[in-house]
């Protein structure tokens, strides 16, 4: 979950050209950060090479649409990096 | 190619959906009210239509992938290069590649050639949306229809 979170952090600090130190695992990546949908992509793409996965984004917004998820479930970083680690669990050996 | 109406490629010669590629060609019209301002007595084809070409290219390729039930929407131009200029009148060679698939976005590559040698290159990420209305993707597939994208992929 450490080595998640750091990689995660370092993506965001990277490409939307933010200040490491103040990305934490409470830190909401909208409300937070204040990444926008663009620099998002740019960050989903980064994650999606670095672990070799597919976050399936299109269906977190569905499940938030639907009341089945919050915000905060899918976009706070210690909850983002805890699916992260999910996806890579899953992944075939 | 029709400029005015913003139709960028002439025909799609080949696409591998496994492969994650398309070619297609267009050939820059000789004539065209976009010369007259670019440039008076010195027609060149503007950059960023080089660009347009590249992105439409690239998009059909995502519409084949998509199965046409979701629109690419271009979102970002990656280290984009004009190499030279592109007089009225020439062929164009333009491939694509995906590099990613991601869920509702996706990344490519696309470069645009001549006979003499490359001209342009780019990386072309897209958003991927359903479509807004019928009436679009019924569009997309005339269009498709239009630049033999039916024949390809029956290859």
């Amino acid at each position: 979950m450490q080595d998640t979170f750091n990689a995660v952090a370092d993506i965001i600090a990277e490409t939307c050209n933010i200040d490491r130190a103040t990305i934490q695992p409470t830190s909401h990546t909208i409300n937070d950060l204040g990444i926008d949908s663009l620099d998002f992509l740019d960050v989903t793409f980064a994650i999606d090479k670095r672990f070799a996965i597919k976050m399936p984004i299109e269906k977190w917004m569905q499940d938030i649409n639907e009341g089945k998820g919050s915000v905060d479930d899918y976009f706070i970083l210690s909850n983002l990096c805890a699916r992260i680690d999910e996806l890579r669990a899953a992944k075939p050996a | 190619m029709r400029l005015e109406y913003f139709q960028m490629v002439d025909q799609v010669e080949a696409v591998d959906p496994v492969a994650g590629t398309i070619r297609a060609r267009a050939e820059v019209p000789r004539e065209s009210s976009v010369f007259e301002g670019h440039f008076p007595g010195y027609p060149i084809l503007p950059g960023v239509l080089l660009v347009e070409c590249m992105a439409q290219t690239a998009g059909h390729l995502i519409l084949v992938l998509e199965k046409f039930q979701r629109m690419p929407f271009l979102a970002q131009i990656e280290s984009a290069k004009l190499r030279r200029f592109v007089e009225p009148g020439t062929a164009l060679s333009i491939s694509a590649s995906l590099v990613h698939l991601g869920s509702g976005y996706a990344v490519t590559k696309a470069e645009v050639e001549t006979e003499t040698g490359a001209v342009a290159e780019a990386g072309i990420r897209f958003r991927s949306l359903p479509f807004p209305n019928p009436a679009m993707r019924d569009l997309m597939l005339e269009n498709a229809r239009r630049l033999g994208l039916d024949a390809p992929m029956r290859a």
